[in-house]
């Protein structure tokens, strides 16, 4: 009897220390995104009339999937890259390794208004790259390279690289070495124990490196923002427009629903598939 | 299987490492030019870019704006996630799981999304101050930073030895402040630095919650680049690498950078 009023005392104990943060989370966090979405739902023409009128903007639908194409190219060369690097770095003897991942923390804890103002100095009209391609006489005329989907997905991957790598690197040094070994000493090429062994062993890894980057990449505002200006307008920034400058508001909650719903879809899709095609749970 | 990485492989990533290191050169080269307009290779050396930062009072009036902000917004996260991560692990099998998840959330939902809410629903909604609303949104995306490495550390700790100290009659609160949390200062050290850049770097929450007067650095660097596009910017952006650098060269001293990438 003592000890069952022990435990419940104990169980209120924790749930008084978790309290200020819980409130913290529902009240300011939950709260005002729930009031945000149910407001859509509450227009006068209808329950899903800013939406209906979203997807009949031929505009807007196009910055949705525009959105959407460039976070699926950031995520596709991000995890190419960063799968590559991130192999290298974890094969990499000690001090070298750490020196690696100290070179791939900073530039992430720079902040991202910095990382995409480098690309504008590089990828302006009279940028860095476009005075090296007259210089050595590539080109007669400046290339039109700002404000372009490809100078956008570059800020991007810019932006990601570094994340996939980190995480990454932390997937393959969970990988024992013993399997890899196993497998080379029963007689599989250097070739097959990458693709039949290691590989499959980094998928959820993978899958968890995609979704950082893909969510991530399609909520960013900054860089889209500085490298692709309204030619190459967003979710994010159209977001930033609707109620900022045009005071939209109906419009501004109806992307915020958009954003949030893909998002959170996403996520736990992809955890639920991460957990299901993991060879090594238990 | 051999050790060493195809060659191609090694010239594939050290590519990406030039790729990653050479805009951050350009944007110190460019801080550091004599001319009007951004160039690089820098053309003539000076420091006057520097000295125009603190000549525009935008410039002055938001870098404090944003250390207050990062430096209260994180010790309120401190106060309210270290007894929530503490939690989490002392009374792990009566809390339920999601408990967990909730305090992640922050990151998990877009931020730009988290900022606009806080801006329609309770600045506009209750007419609280701007700075009040901006230390609120800073606070709650830091917060998963603070929960989750504190708690990492609370992983390896031997509660037992709490179990010890209150059992030969130790009051708790006074075990938890000399046995739990000198146990676990490295984390906590840790999730000071990540919140704090965090909240330095911070755009989508902001972006929302700013007004006449009060602004936060990046937003100010937003707006001055669409503006003017002179070497201002550039020496903003370096003065903010050295304040990581040196953020980054005391988490170095204290616990060794493996940590961060954990």
């Amino acid at each position: 009897m003592t000890s069952r009023r022990f435990w419940r005392r104990n169980g209120a104990t924790g749930w008084a220390l978790t309290a200020p943060a819980t409130l913290a989370v529902v009240g300011f966090l939950i709260v005002p995104i729930a009031a945000v979405i149910a407001g859509t739902f509450t227009d006068p023409r209808g329950v899903f009339a800013p939406y209906i009128s979203y997807f009949n903007s031929g505009f807007r639908t196009t910055v949705l999937f525009r959105t959407l194409q460039i976070s699926a190219l950031t995520t596709i060369i991000s995890l190419i890259f960063g799968f590559m690097t991130a192999y290298v770095v974890s094969r990499a003897p000690g001090k070298l390794k750490s020196l690696l991942i100290v070179a791939a923390v900073f530039p992430l804890l720079t902040g991202v208004v910095v990382r995409a103002f480098a690309w504008l100095i590089i990828l302006g009209r009279n940028g860095i790259l476009n005075q090296t391609l007259l210089g050595l006489g590539v080109i007669n005329e400046p290339l039109e390279m700002l404000y372009t989907q490809g100078a956008v997905v570059v800020g991007m991957v810019y932006l990601f690289v570094p994340l996939m790598v980190l995480s990454l690197v932390g997937v393959l040094e969970n990988i024992p070495k013993d399997v890899l070994q196993a497998s080379s000493s029963l007689g599989a090429s250097p070739m097959a124990t990458f693709w039949q062994v290691l590989l499959p062993l980094a998928v959820p890894g993978l899958i968890v490196g995609a979704v950082l980057v893909f969510t991530g990449s399609f909520t960013a505002y900054a860089t889209p923002q500085l490298l692709g200006g309204e030619r190459q307008t967003v979710l994010a920034t159209l977001l930033q427009q609707r109620a900022m400058v045009s005071f939209d508001w109906v419009g501004a909650s109806t992307i915020a629903a958009i954003m949030t719903v893909i998002t959170i879809t996403i996520v736990l899709a992809m955890s639920h598939i991460a957990r299901r095609i993991n060879p090594m749970a238990t | 299987m051999s050790d060493r990485p195809h060659f191609l492989l090694i010239a594939v990533a050290a590519l990406v490492y030039l790729f990653l290191m050479l805009p951050l050169v350009i944007v110190v080269g460019a801080a550091l030019s004599d001319t009007t307009y951004l160039t690089f290779p820098p053309q003539g050396l000076s420091l006057r870019w520097f000295e125009n930062i603190f000549e525009i009072s935008a410039f002055r009036r938001t870098i404090i704006t944003s250390l207050q902000i990062a430096l209260l917004g994180t010790l309120i996260a401190l106060l309210i996630g270290i007894p929530a991560a503490y939690a989490l692990n002392r009374f792990r099998i009566e809390l339920p799981k999601w408990l967990g998840t909730l305090f992640v959330l922050p990151i998990l939902v877009p931020e730009i999304v988290f900022g606009f809410a806080l801006l329609k629903s309770f600045t506009v909604g209750t007419g609280a101050p701007i700075f009040l609303s901006l230390l609120i949104g800073h606070t709650l995306i830091v917060l998963p930073y603070v929960v989750r490495v504190i708690s990492a550390s609370l992983a390896s700790f031997d509660f037992s030895i709490e179990e010890a100290a209150i059992s030969l009659g130790s009051a708790p609160v006074k075990t938890f402040f000399t046995i739990v949390l000198p146990n676990v200062r490295a984390g906590v050290i840790a999730a000071f630095i990540l919140a704090f850049i965090t909240s330095l770097n911070d755009v989508s929450v902001s972006l929302f919650l700013t007004g006449p007067g009060i602004s936060t650095l990046p937003i100010q660097i937003l707006a001055h680049v669409e503006q003017f596009f002179d070497p201002t910017v550039a020496s903003v952006s370096v003065l903010l690498m050295f304040l990581t650098v040196a953020v980054m060269a005391v988490v170095e001293r204290t616990l060794g950078l493996t940590f961060l990438a954990k």
